[in-house]
């Protein structure tokens, strides 16, 4: 049943690329919103939820429609005139597209791709910061942009699981804003979150290992 | 005691009153899209408002284990002004999105030939969309407003089953029941509407299509006014089930005309303990079972 109606969707987009508003609105009600790992993400922060992926699948179906140019400003206005749960499923889109590989390393797309990533990145919403660190974000997100999302997530207690290659791009000018975060909550006789570790080289964890603050 | 208070401005009320709320046993509102009291002067401000009734406001009443929705609408008085007619283009798009229960408030404020316009486009809206409609009466000449906007429903060829006729007194109530439309009660610290009234006419005309709402807004206002009528209501001899009836399923079946009701408890709220940022999703607050 849930899935015929995105199938439906789907063929509609590729018929009426126009039809993609009106489908994004009702993914939830039609789809559901359960996590899509709910034993290690019973929120569906860090992974994203049924809805997600069925928007992200919309997405894919308007890029295929129009194509990765003309899809930029379609994509955009999804996002802009999108509410929280639809502006995760542009973001979950864009990292399909990314896996799929057709993203550009340039062009409008991966334009207005970065800065629907920025616009989340400033919300306080955990659930946006991390879809907007996925595979696309950690492809397409300058250094420095990267690596306030990293820290962001830490900060608000969300799961580094939701970066795309953390270790990869994870450098030392990160690992010394983490180890300064993680001073900064000692200090303030607060526990430091686990996934500091995840940033900070071993020897300069000792610190708070001591303070017995970590849950390793 | 569960109640769901369908009309209520909480973008203009502190989280000391979302406790209070929860706390007196409220577990979901309906908040109307309505005047700021500060004019607008674009489509912009409008759309920021839908945006955050939608989002922001959502996300705030869920730290504090409510469920929020919104009806959406150019409000009658605003209608007025052809700067801000031009957000009716934007309506039909927000009412598509998830939580909106209605398309109001609409209905007349000072009833112009713009307010009749705009009001009969935005039921055309409401058919479209196969929503309810949440229609303000007029503070100033309100029986003839109750009459007029009685005649424009007839004319939309909407059910009356799906309209909601709301701010009542002693002098229109008996139209709007005559009509079939439900019959809404604001209840005020002062002279508009007060509980003891409202325990009359619902001793008067029954339980069935009567709601009660605070209508609590930036304005003198008292956002415990439904759990205040509750009171009075068991005081006057109504039952338990009585209550239940008019607080929470009456307003649960007038919104759940839309399907977009969520009214299940909010996961991971404990009531007492502040809301924890890491544990606390705005992915989580629309998840649940519609009615
Ligand atoms: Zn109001």
């Amino acid at each position: 049943m849930t899935s015929t109606w995105l199938d439906e969707a789907r063929a509609d987009v590729a018929r009426d690329p126009e039809t993609v508003t009106r489908a994004f609105a009702l993914a939830g009600r039609k789809v559901g919103r359960d996590p899509l790992r709910p034993e290690t993400d019973p929120a569906g922060v860090v992974h994203g939820t049924v809805d997600d992926a069925a928007r992200a699948e919309l997405v894919l179906a308007l890029v295929d429609a129009v194509g990765a140019a003309e899809a930029a400003g379609r994509v955009g206005a999804l996002y802009r005139q999108g509410d929280a749960a639809e502006r995760r499923g542009v973001l979950r889109g864009l990292d399909a597209l990314e896996t799929r590989g057709v993203v550009e390393d340039t062009g409008a797309l991966t334009e207005t791709g970065v800065e629907l990533a920025q616009d989340a990145l400033r919300t306080n919403d955990p659930a946006l910061v991390a879809a907007a660190v996925g595979p696309f974000g950690t492809r397409h997100l300058d250094q420095h942009t990267w690596r306030h999302a990293v820290l962001k997530l830490v900060f608000m207690g969300v799961s580094l699981e939701a970066v795309a290659d953390l270790e990869a791009r994870t450098d030392a000018e990160l690992a010394r804003m983490a180890a300064d975060f993680a001073a900064e909550r000692r200090a303030a006789g607060r526990p430091v979150p686990v996934d500091v570790d995840r940033l900070v080289p071993a020897s300069s964890t000792v610190a708070h290992q001591q303070h017995g603050t970590s849950q390793e | 005691m569960r109640i769901l208070d369908p009309h209520i401005h909480m973008t203009s009320r502190t989280t000391d009153d979302y406790e209070a709320l929860y706390a007196a046993g409220v577990r979901a509102v309906v908040e109307p899209a309505f005047w700021l009291g500060q004019p607008r002067t674009s489509v912009g401000s409008f759309l920021d408002y839908f945006d955050s009734l939608l989002g922001w406001e959502r996300f705030r009443a869920a730290q504090f284990g409510i469920r929020h929705h919104a009806t959406i609408a150019l409000n009658p008085k605003e209608a007025n002004d052809p700067r801000c007619r031009e957000v009716l283009a934007e309506i039909p798009r927000y009412l598509l999105k998830d939580g909106v229960v209605a398309v109001g408030e609409v209905g007349y404020d000072s009833m112009t030939p713009e307010e009749d316009e705009v009001f009969a486009a935005q039921l055309q809206m409401a058919r479209e969309a196969e929503l309810p409609v949440l229609v303000h009466t007029p503070h100033r000449d309100k029986l003839a407003g109750t009459r007029r906007t009685l005649d424009v429903v007839r004319e939309s060829g909407l059910p009356a089953g799906r309209v909601l006729v709301d701010h009542l007194n002693e002098t229109n109530v008996a139209l709007v029941r005559d009509a079939g439309a439900w019959a809404g009660f604001s209840i005020y610290p002062d002279t508009k509407m007060d509980e003891h009234r409202m325990v009359a006419l619902l001793q008067e005309y029954g339980l069935e299509r009567m709601i009660v709402n605070s209508a609590a807004d930036w304005g003198r206002s008292d956002p415990l006014k439904t759990v205040r009528t509750a009171r009075a209501m068991l005081e006057a001899g109504f039952t338990d089930d009585d209550v239940d009836r008019v607080l929470w399923r009456n307003p649960v079946e007038f919104y759940g005309q839309s399907g977009n009701l969520v009214l299940d408890p909010v996961p991971g709220f404990v009531a007492g303990e502040a809301p924890r940022p890491a544990e606390f999703e705005g992915s989580s607050v629309l998840r649940g079972a519609r009615v």
